[in-house]
């Protein structure tokens, strides 16, 4: 399982999800965002095609990095989710605290 | 029926390969492949977690202790820590507008959805999450 962070020629930051978030990994993800954010990106999309699950320590740290980065302004949108993690986000109403698109090319393309 | 014990220390670290594991073993049709990728697998980890965490205060000393239970109707895991217990009824609802934004506070949640059933010993301290078969 990896993280991988790309910037985009937009800023962006396009941040792809190989495997689990969980409770063991999510400092590992977190730390990568955060020395982003301390490196002036402000644009997020978090890329879950690739993912295979997440449990709420993952959601948790999402949150944290949701209110981390617009504090500053910038904003962490997430993209394809598959069913199952769809439906994990709306029955915790995290739906309603990101932008979530099908494909990160859309939300890319969104920002 | 299919029975398998496996002890795990109190390192959050651990979860992952622990949950891995089991969810090998429990490759026997009961389940639906998708139940057994998603649900299982996070509703494990959230006990995992809740139990390293909270039950054994991330304690090097203590373990969890994990038995598996693979019959024919459904499968059971049965979490077990070391702790003192706590009243799983006193959880407060993660999906109120107040709790939304906060960063913990969903995995009993989490677990109770995702599984069929979620039952806890009297002392709090032993969790069983029961799937049906399909």
């Amino acid at each position: 399982m990896a993280f991988t962070l790309t910037k985009q020629s937009t800023g962006v930051v396009l941040v792809t999800v190989d495997g689990q978030l969980i409770v063991g990994n999510r400092q590992e993800l977190k730390q990568k965002v955060l020395d982003a954010l301390d490196g002036g990106s402000r644009k997020f999309v978090i890329d879950f095609s690739k993912a295979g699950y997440i449990d709420s320590s993952g959601l948790g740290v999402l949150v944290s990095l949701s209110k981390k980065i617009r504090e500053p302004g910038g904003d962490l949108r997430l993209a394809g989710l598959n069913e199952d993690l769809q439906t994990l986000f709306e029955l915790t109403k995290l739906d309603t605290l990101f932008t979530i698109t099908t494909t990160p090319a859309e939300a890319l393309a969104a920002f | 029926m299919v029975e398998l014990s496996l002890d795990v220390p109190s390192d959050l670290a651990y979860v992952g390969q622990a949950v891995e594991l089991i969810a090998c073993q429990c490759e026997t049709g009961i389940l639906s492949p998708r139940r057994l990728q998603f649900n299982l697998r996070v509703a494990l980890a959230e006990a995992l977690a809740n139990a390293i965490r909270y039950g054994n205060g991330l304690d090097p000393a203590k373990l969890v202790r994990v038995r598996v239970e693979v019959a024919s109707d459904a499968v059971r895991l049965h979490v077990a820590d070391e702790g003192r217990g706590f009243d799983p009824q006193a959880t407060p609802d993660p999906t109120t507008p107040d709790n939304v934004m906060r960063e913990d506070g969903r995995g009993l949640f989490v677990m109770r959805h995702l599984v069929d059933q979620v039952t806890f010993n009297d002392r709090g301290n032993v969790v069983c999450l029961t799937l049906r078969a399909g």
